[in-house]
């Protein structure tokens, strides 16, 4: 008999405290709920890194009184929820690191007009031709290497040559990274798609088992020693210094030759959504990311208040970055539009034929 | 308590038409209508990601699916996907089963702290694992690398519903073979591998279905699936269309599989004849080979767990300057919601699959099979597809209304994991026949009386495997959560994601340490709550 009152006690805690989980978690969501409640909070959806969005948003904040909750998720990832929540969207702004995302939702007519006070302080080849982003930031590609394992000379200085079978085994690439399709569409460009896919072969071939989901992947294993090289943005590098000390980075970087089409520069910018119910306090958002305020922020290297460890070229009022690297006036990228770039879906076709993606 | 002799007569003697059946116990003839509409109920809310996949297909058009699927990199995917099943299904079942065994039937040294140790690294985020495993040893990516991190990220699929079943099998038809002089070896595959069997398949199941919806761990590995490659294009092409056209050929696969497992279970019977105070037998003593037995297990814990903690500790003091300093929620925060969403999804699974069990196990028919079955299909969906299913029904039905709260979340998490909890349940349902509760009733007992004093604590360890094999399941889960969470809130996982994409390896550590630790609180539950020693006396 023992044993069944044992058990019917024990039942009967498991049940309580399945009950007491329940209650919990109402209490968490009418808190949430109310939260929401409260009017002028602003939902930011996020793809850009962390710490980048959060020190922005803390400054608009102070400034303005408006509040901003992120939610953070890859930007391709928010780009498919906010098509899929159309008109219902809860969220009201976007910022990404890559101009496809915002392309791609301009074209389905989800995004509101930018004010063109806003607009007007970046320059206007890095906003979204029909006005209805802005560009924030950029960053440019490089080359990455482990030196213990490739010399500085015997790398490529031409993305064609990333396909020469003597780098078989050396090469990283990541071509599902947004950061990459710049790189094709340009090669398309400068070489015709047939040596556009007889190249990515050769990438595919050299690149056997170090295949990444992204940069950041290839920067922290070309620094380990996994692998040779591979073409990432600058800021990775720079932001791996930061995180895990300069004394541990074994990896260098450096650029391609001149207007070279490995050698791009890729738009990180914003936008409001048109399902947006605060249309006025999001373009006050827009305004800020763009100001010498938030270009400060995005400028200067650290983790106090008005900073940031984005690394990133800061595109608008004159702000220069920082960061010891080459100026942005200085950089020699090849010239391909943001219009061309479009929603890279021309990339994409060429990487499915070849069979990376 | 019943005796066993009364029941004796029960059993169904084999080769006499309909015997066992409906002939003998003319309650089951009967129409179980409740339990047909429950269960359609629930295999009607598991559908809904697959009725997204055909809406969102069948928009694109046949011609556009084809080309998407028919293009030059699926039969790589293909093959990498199926080798990679296959080899890592097999090594869990090996791995569980044989932990299982030590665990449950052995005098292995310490078995009880084993118990809680093996089955923690389930709660382990599988890209932790990877990352644990990867930033020590380079040679660890591709194909190799995705067996061993996925083998020791999953095998507590299969010594889970392992152990209960071995805990609660009737321990006497062992020691029948024993006596009849049956090798300890021949005992070991012909009966308790017997016993266990329909354990060791569902477990196997689970295993396979989990892998082909995989992703995380592969991402880090450099090893491609399809599912990588659903991801990838839900990331690429800022269309759902094609990562939907791919994810019906997982769904493909996974009936495949479904239909493979089907066909190695057959039909078997493995209720036992008294829910009677458990038997104390004493374990088999492994004398001489207790050493190695003790040096296998070790080398387990410390490859499934041991790697990943050492790298999550090692972060916490290697890891650089920190890097996120506002508005992120606190540990104590995502810790409260993680486990508050991973229980309510635990219960709630439980719950929803008694009726399904009931009716998979109690009851015969075609129909009901099928609908049994079906509910599988969804484990083999990454959760990404998931979450859009449902951000797309209440888009479409409910204008938004729902979207991003605690109970949609949570139930999406229960769709995602019912079959998890289907397989305890039924592992449970089977261990308590209705006969027995028909033997109860009739010795006078009431309806109450015999789900407390039979049912349920036949019941017990496979349901308390159920809720924690979900609540587990949900503390790692990541893909479906980053969409469907209410603004503002973060899970450990969520938490743990931001800051190691962002590279914030020392601020990501904790919240590995905090899944670890959080785990083993059902983990330790589990190895205690249903401990045969604490029945014995």
């Amino acid at each position: 008999m023992s044993h069944a009152t044992r058990h019917g006690r024990r039942w009967a805690a498991t049940a309580l405290a399945a009950v007491a989980a329940c209650g919990a978690l109402a209490a968490c969501g009418s808190a949430a709920a109310n939260s929401s409640a409260a009017g002028a909070t602003l939902t930011l959806d996020s793809g850009q890194h962390v710490q980048t969005a959060e020190n922005l948003v803390a400054a608009f904040e102070k400034k303005t009184g408006i509040q901003v909750q992120i939610r953070s998720d890859d930007e391709d990832a928010l780009a498919d929820q906010i098509a899929t929540e159309g008109s219902h969207s809860p969220a009201d702004l976007f910022y990404t690191e890559n101009t496809p995302p915002l392309m791609s939702l301009e074209g389905k007519g989800l995004l509101s007009p930018v004010a063109a006070a806003t607009l007007s302080h970046t320059p206007s080849q890095y906003n979204s031709p029909g006005g209805d982003w802005v560009g924030v930031s950029a960053r440019t590609s490089v080359i990455v290497y482990n030196p213990s394992l490739i010399k500085a000379s015997q790398l490529p200085t031409q993305i064609s040559q990333f396909a020469d079978p003597k780098y078989k085994g050396k090469l990283a690439i990541a071509p599902q990274e947004t950061d990459f399709q710049p790189i094709v569409l340009a090669y398309d460009r400068a070489y015709g798609k047939a040596a556009t896919l007889k190249w990515l072969a050769g990438l595919k071939a050299n690149a056997a088992g170090h295949i990444y989901p992204d940069n950041e992947t290839i920067a922290s294993e070309v620094n380990q020693g996994a692998v040779g090289f591979g073409i990432v943005n600058q800021y990775y590098w720079y932001r791996m210094r930061a995180e895990i000390g300069a004394s541990r980075v074994k990896a260098q970087i450096t650029h391609l030759a001149p207007h070279n089409p490995g050698y791009v520069i890729d738009v990180s910018g914003a936008a409001v959504l048109k399902a947006s119910k605060h249309q006025a306090e999001a373009q006050k958002f827009l305004a800020f990311l763009v100001s010498k305020q938030g270009q400060e922020i995005i400028a200067h290297p650290g983790t106090g208040p008005g900073q940031s460890i984005s690394f990133e070229y800061p595109l608008a009022s004159g702000v220069t970055t920082l960061a010891p690297e080459t100026p942005f006036s200085q950089l020699q990228p090849y010239p391909i539009t943001i219009a061309q770039l479009g929603t890279g879906s021309a990339g994409i076709a060429l990487l499915r034929q070849a069979g990376l993606l | 308590m019943t005796s066993p002799g009364l029941l004796e007569a029960a059993p169904p003697r084999p080769g006499r038409p309909a015997p066992g059946g409906r002939a003998v116990a003319p309650r089951r003839a009967r129409r179980p209508a409740g339990l047909i509409a429950v269960s359609a109920g629930v295999a009607v809310l598991l559908a809904l990601p697959l009725v997204f996949l055909l809406i969102e297909t069948s928009g694109a058009g046949l011609h556009q699916v084809i080309a998407l699927i028919a293009r030059p990199l699926t039969a790589e995917l293909l093959w990498n996907t199926v080798k990679l099943t296959v080899a890592v299904t097999a090594g869990c079942a090996v791995l569980g089963t044989g932990a299982a065994w030590l665990v449950e039937r052995t005098d292995l040294p310490g078995r009880r702290i084993w118990a809680v140790l093996i089955v923690v690294p389930l709660a382990i985020p599988d890209f932790v694992v990877s990352f644990g495993w990867a930033s020590l040893w380079t040679w660890v990516h591709g194909f190799r690398g995705a067996v061993l991190v996925m083998t020791l990220a999953v095998y507590p699929l299969v010594y889970l519903p392992v152990a209960a079943s071995l805990r609660s099998a009737d321990p006497v038809q062992e020691e029948v073979a024993r006596s009849l002089g049956t090798s300890r070896l021949r005992t070991f595959f012909r009966i308790t591998v017997g016993q266990a069997r329909g354990a060791i398949l569902g477990g196997s199941l689970l295993v396979a279905l989990v892998l082909l919806a995989e992703y995380g761990a592969f991402e880090l590995l450099g090893y491609q699936t399809f599912t990588t490659e659903i991801f990838t294009e839900f990331n690429l092409s800022f269309s759902v269309t094609a990562a939907c056209a791919l994810s019906l050929v997982l769904v493909g696969l996974s009936l495949l599989v479904l239909g493979g497992e089907g066909l190695a279970r057959g039909r078997g019977r493995v209720a036992r004849m008294g829910a009677g105070a458990q038997r104390v037998s004493p374990p088999l003593r492994l004398g001489k080979a207790t050493w190695p037995a003790l040096a296998a297990v070790t080398v387990l814990v410390a490859a499934a767990l041991g790697v990943p903690v050492y790298s999550s500790v090692y972060w916490v003091f290697e890891g650089g300057i920190p890097s996120v300093t506002a508005g992120s929620v606190s540990m104590i925060d995502a810790l409260a919601h993680t486990a508050g969403y991973g229980a309510v999804a635990g219960v709630l699974d439980t719950l929803a699959a008694l009726p399904v069990a009931m009716l998979a196990i109690r009851h015969t028919g075609r129909a009901r099979h099928f609908l049994e079955r079906s509910t599988y299909l969804v484990l083999a969906m990454p959760g990404a597809v998931i979450g859009f299913a449902l951000a797309y029904f209440t888009e479409q039905y409910l204008n938004g209304a729902g979207y991003q709260t605690a109970p949609l979340l949570v139930i999406c998490y229960a769709i995602m994991f019912f079959p998890l909890a289907l397989v305890g349940v039924k592992a449970a349902v089977a261990r308590a026949p209705a006969s027995l509760d028909e033997v109860a009733r009739s010795l006078g007992q009431g309806k109450t009386a015999t789900l407390r004093r039979v049912t349920l604590r036949l019941a017990g360890p496979g349901l308390a495997a159920s809720f924690c094999l979900v609540f587990l399941s949900v503390v790692t889960e990541l893909t479906a959560t980053l969409l469907l969470i209410p603004t503002g809130v973060q899970t450990l996982a969520t938490q743990f994601w931001q800051y190691e994409t962002d590279g914030s390896y020392a601020q990501a550590a904790p919240f590995a340490i905090a899944m670890i630790l959080i785990a083993a609180v059902p983990s330790y539950v589990l190895g205690r709550f249903f401990d045969r020693s604490a029945h014995a006396r």
